[in-house]
């Protein structure tokens, strides 16, 4: 029975070598050199424009089906449910005011509010910012399909062979291609740590970071244009950009050298950091530094002021959010008094969604996520730099920044604070529109009383 | 057609909701996706803690009240698996008082008697935003309570007391120093109710 299996057996192991081999070279070839120079044989961006034509295919073809099927087909709302009426509290008040002779209190003065509460309940500016984004066209993933009936037998086969083309040709090819970028980047940081300090580590410290980071980038099969890159940031600077996911961070970094901002982490993302830290200068805050928000200012304006050390890289909004808004920018990077370098990041959902919920998904799964999605397509703007002018408040400086950044991106510029993922409101939200009826209210008793 | 809700709306269900609240097809399926993005616990019913957490309806002066609305007394086993919890189909129930009255000649399919939009019953709405304890009246103290929701620090005791007698005295026609809903009615019989309670729902 063993000799019988024996010649099958090394054929199998030769053709196992041969595979491995033709694997490995292919991989070296076109995706490592490429990264290590930066240079792109243009794959990825045939590849994405073969999938908009197979999912605009996909759409029409589901579209068909439900018709002659008469099936109701589900639209996303991204026109909205409702139509709100941008009407202040104080014009409301006035109109309803007009008929009658002008008493204090009117019982129908509830109804502004009562319409406002509930018109949030349908459709309210800060929930629906985190969770991921709805689509108008399939992408093939039923993660993010509700109509995923069976239409048609080509249709399923084509949902088919993409799961199988995600999960067995290009998770592994991924997840390969990952381990290669963060192990090159953990070994050849710490031998750049071994040099003397002066310009011949700096240039080797920006080579090798640069050239992980297009590795990774690879690994997520991420598909970035860049525009405007004479703003780049430059050093001495701080860099902002909006919040979607980690990923964001690979994105920037793989384009430009950056001085990272966190806290230090235990495990892996332990061995990175430490790694990375002996090459250029990061700054790793430990858990308890975090609270104290001088100590932060310090380090920060320390780093800006030596001209020598990279741009820093932070994102004010401290949480990710789902890619259709920026939300409010915390102030302490903007106190730091350096110029400031925007940038915005707008995720193409229909390739991948990159958005981390973080309250529902664990790192593990996100990632997996990521790497099982057909691509990461994204556009990367530079904005000009800015700096705090005359009598701007660091406040009003971050939501300048915040503006020119949602305008760029094509994002809606909320000011919810993006803590309210997990937290309450605050309090003072509430007395502010209290104090705004009370006004109308004791205002018009003042007119009576001077008429 | 992104959408994370489950295929837990089957087709009897949405037909009995058309029928018996007014809205079309597409804006129940929506609705019913914003009903699941709010259910945070995934059971299908959402409780007070899920609309307090709508940052625009928390800071709402009269958020309490409006959320209150939607957990109506008793346990009408149609709307409601517990006291504190509401189902899709009470949702929309207390969603359809918002409605458009146009809207009403689009759907001819409505049930027999008062469509929910209508005037009076939006009328009854806000009535029973001022009437806590259910009891048909609103009192000076429930009034009072209201008043003070909707200016908070900003008014002193006297002033408000003042502003709630002066309210009943105008509206209260019986004497009973209290406002029933007829009485309710008739002060505002100018108010364009149908127009400041409606929401305009796309289709």
């Amino acid at each position: 029975m063993e000799s019988y299996l024996f010649p099958f057996d090394s054929l199998i192991c030769m053709l196992l070598g041969i595979s491995f081999t033709v694997w490995f070279t292919l991989l070296l070839v076109f995706i490592i050199v490429p990264a290590i120079f930066g240079v792109s044989f243009g794959i990825r961006r045939v590849y994405m424009k073969s999938l908009i034509k197979l999912f605009e295919w996909a759409t029409l073809r589901m579209e068909r089906g439900a018709k002659e099927k008469n099936q109701h087909l589900y639209k996303p709302y991204s026109n909205g449910i409702i139509a709100k009426e941008p009407v202040s509290l104080e014009q409301e008040i006035q109109e309803m005011r007009r008929g009658s002779a002008e008493p204090e209190f009117d019982m129908s003065d509830i109804f502004y509010f009562c319409r406002r509460g509930v018109e949030s309940i349908v459709d309210d500016e800060v929930t629906k910012r985190f969770t991921a984004e709805e689509l108008e066209s399939w992408n093939l993933l039923t993660r993010s399909n509700y109509n995923f009936h069976h239409i048609s037998t080509r249709l399923t086969a084509l949902w088919g062979m993409g799961v199988l083309i995600r999960y067995g040709f290009l998770l592994p090819l991924r997840v390969t291609l990952a381990f290669t970028g963060v192990g090159l980047l953990v070994v050849l940081t710490s031998i750049v740590g071994l040099f003397p300090n002066g310009r011949m580590k700096n240039y080797l410290s920006d080579k090798v970071h640069l050239m992980c980071y297009r590795i990774c980038v690879r690994a997520l099969t991420a598909i970035i244009t860049y525009h405007d890159s004479e703003n780049k940031p430059k050093n001495g600077g701080i860099c902002v950009a909006n919040h979607t996911s980690p990923i964001d961070v690979i994105i920037l970094a793989s384009d430009g050298c950056y001085a990272m901002v966190g806290q230090v982490h235990g495990g892996l993302m332990g061995v990175i950091q430490r790694a990375m830290v002996k090459a250029c200068p990061h700054i790793w805050f430990e858990r308890s530094e975090v609270k104290d928000r001088h100590l932060v200012a310090k380090r920060l304006s320390d780093h800006v002021a030596d001209e020598s050390k990279l741009p820093i890289l932070i994102f004010p909004e401290g949480t990710c959010i789902n890619n259709t808004s920026v939300m409010m920018f915390k102030k302490g990077s903007f106190e730091i008094g350096c110029t400031v370098y925007p940038v915005a990041i707008k995720y193409d959902p229909r390739f991948g969604d990159a958005f981390w919920n973080s309250s529902k998904f664990g790192m593990v799964n996100y990632l997996l996520h990521m790497m099982s999605s057909w691509a990461i397509v994204c556009s990367v703007w530079y904005l000009p730099p800015m700096s705090r002018m005359e009598g701007e408040d660091a406040v009003q400086f971050a939501n300048r920044v915040k503006a020119a950044i949602a305008r760029k991106g094509g994002l809606a510029d909320l000011l919810w604070d993006g803590g309210l993922k997990r937290g309450k409101v605050k309090e003072v939200f509430k007395e502010e529109q209290q104090k705004l009826y009370s006004k109308v209210l004791v205002g018009s008793s003042e007119d009576r009383s001077r008429s | 057609m992104g959408s994370r809700a489950s295929s837990l709306l089957r087709e009897e269900d949405i037909e009995e909701i058309k029928k018996e609240t007014g809205f079309s097809h597409s804006q129940i399926t929506r609705l019913y996706s914003r009903f699941h993005s709010l259910d945070k616990g995934e059971n299908g019913a959402l409780s007070r803690e899920d609309f307090q957490r709508i940052p625009e309806l928390a800071i709402n002066p009269l958020g309490d009240r409006i959320i209150n609305a939607f957990f109506p007394e008793g346990t009408n086993k149609k709307y409601t698996a517990r006291e504190d919890q509401v189902n899709f189909r009470g949702f929309m129930r207390t969603l359809a008082h918002f409605r458009p009255v146009e809207d009403n000649e689009k759907n001819k399919d409505l049930t027999s008697g008062e469509p929910l939009n209508s005037r009076t019953n939006k009328l009854h709405f806000a009535f029973q935003l001022y009437d806590l304890d259910r009891d048909d009246k609103i009192s000076r103290d429930e009034l009072l309570q209201v008043l003070r929701m909707m200016v908070g620090v900003n008014i002193s005791d006297e002033q408000l007391g003042s502003i709630a007698d002066r309210t009943i005295q105008e509206a209260d026609t019986n004497g009973d120093m209290c406002i029933s809903f007829s009485e309710f009615t008739k002060v505002l019989e100018k108010v364009d109710v149908e127009q400041k309670m409606s929401i305009r729902f796309l289709h």
